[in-house]
């Protein structure tokens, strides 16, 4: 049993989430610049030089990414030969978004009673929070803030078995389509596919924590990605919206064995400001 | 071609503009977002004061982040316009002119612009650390209980932005897509 103290957990968490919102990862920098590279339309180009130069304006003048700082997402793998001492795990994250939003100067987007008064918990806690028991004695975190532009274009399909890969395709096309310029495009599309409702949920949220553009291990599975890609960059949405051939950087799909009478699609949307750091306890 | 505006938008300035036109923009916005609408369509029924006489002026829908010591404000960048559709055809009949935004607009709010003669802009989404730095001045002047919520005046300098709904029906959004569209 290798012990972790629940301190180091918050420190972590506090640095993933300070780096997340003013750093993005050179991955999403490489294909952004990729993007601009390939972008037909002057609009849809200017778009892209200026999301570029935000993200060095970011890094250099220590100004968050995006005033949407998101809700805090937290990726939990912990070994099952690890041990958590000092505290709870869960307090010990959420202390450390609290310390993150308030000493990060991130804004505090979470609101309680969200069908009434909606007040606003002041230190964006509580983080949304996905814990899997995996072998090991390691602890590994993902922090993943989310925007509210991108989250609200969710989309969830209980598909019928007969549908098929074709009607996988369809369904997510017409998310993005449907979907325009809202979740600030060109971002990535976490698709999942399986499972049950909320599986294919979750699997549509980890898809987006691959590095962009990283293939699915599957061949088939990396196959769909690319049709699908191909024919979201063939809607015309373009960077922002103002019309072009980038409307997507790339599609990660993660899947999961189905019941014999179901086929749950789920289609979650990245912004172009993917922003997931992670470290390693 | 940027065209370069001083606000507040005039009538003749309007008529000028069509979707797709860049423009960078200099002078006063008021930044208003969800539920400051809320409260300002609620003081439009009651007849109580607003916040800011609405007539001729332009919003911007945002919520910055705090600005660090030394700084004006933080990041500023738009959020998605639609979320305040139910609220923009009262704002617009009081007089609004320019609304700054992401994302696309209900029919409501389009038939709106054009019957009102006024105009919907975007601006980069995700851009919030480039757009803060386009803020020369900020301040809180109402609903300050809503953090980043209040409404704010702000003074912009060369602020750029794109039309999307012009007011003669132009949508860029409309547009631009079918001017790429593969089949």
């Amino acid at each position: 049993m290798r012990e972790i103290e629940a301190s180091a957990v918050t420190e972590a968490i506090t640095d993933l989430f300070i780096q997340a919102n003013y750093e993005l990862t050179d991955d999403v920098i490489s294909a952004l610049k990729l993007a601009r590279q390939q972008e037909e339309s002057p609009a849809g180009r200017e778009a892209l030089d200026k999301i570029l130069e935000n993200a060095s304006i970011a890094g250099e003048e220590r100004v968050p990414l995006c005033q949407d700082c998101g809700t805090a997402l937290v990726f939990i793998e912990l070994g099952q030969d690890a041990h958590i001492t000092g505290g709870d795990l869960y307090k010990a994250v959420n202390e450390g978004v609290r310390r993150a939003y308030v000493e990060g100067y991130l804004r505090k987007s979470m609101v309680e009673k969200p069908f009434s008064e909606r007040t606003n918990t002041q230190d964006n806690t509580p983080a949304v929070i996905h814990t899997t028991v995996v072998p090991g004695n390691r602890l590994r975190i993902i922090a993943l803030p989310k925007g509210a532009g991108s989250e609200n274009m969710t989309r969830l399909g209980m598909l019928t078995p007969a549908s098929g890969r074709q009607g996988v395709i369809d369904f997510v096309v017409k998310a993005v389509e449907e979907a325009g310029a809202n979740p600030c495009p060109p971002g990535i599309i976490g698709v999942g596919i399986g499972g049950t409702a909320e599986r294919t949920l979750l699997l549509a949220k980890q898809a987006l924590l691959r590095k962009v553009g990283e293939p699915s291990l599957d061949s088939e599975t990396s196959n769909l990605e690319k049709d699908i890609l191909d024919k979201v960059n063939r809607l015309g949405i373009g960077p922002m919206g103002y019309g072009g051939r980038i409307t997507a950087l790339a599609v990660h799909i993660e899947t999961s064995p189905a019941h014999i009478g179901s086929m749950p699609v789920a289609v979650s949307l990245q912004c172009h400001s993917a922003r997931h750091r992670e470290i390693t306890l | 071609m940027t065209k370069e505006i001083t606000l507040p938008l005039t009538k003749e300035v309007i008529k000028d503009l069509r979707a797709g036109d860049s423009l960078s923009l200099s002078g006063v916005l008021y930044v208003v977002r969800d539920a400051a609408h809320k409260r300002i369509v609620a003081a439009l029924d009651k007849g109580e004061p607003l916040p800011f006489e609405l007539k001729g002026e332009t919003i911007y829908y945002m919520g910055p982040s705090p600005a660090p010591p030394g700084k004006i404000i933080g990041a500023a960048g738009p959020t998605t316009s639609g979320r305040m559709d139910p609220f923009t055809p009262r704002l617009l009949a009081e007089g609004l002119k320019g609304m700054i935004g992401k994302g696309s607009r209900s029919e409501e709010v389009m038939e709106a612009i054009k019957k009102y003669g006024a105009v919907y802009l975007g601006a980069i989404g995700g851009g919030g650390a480039l757009l803060s730095r386009k803020i020369t001045k900020a301040e809180v002047i109402a609903y300050e209980e809503l953090g980043p919520e209040a409404v704010l005046r702000i003074e912009v300098k060369d602020f750029p932005v794109t039309v999307i709904n012009d007011s003669y029906g132009g949508d860029l959004y409309v547009e631009g897509k079918k001017k790429y569209h593969l089949s």
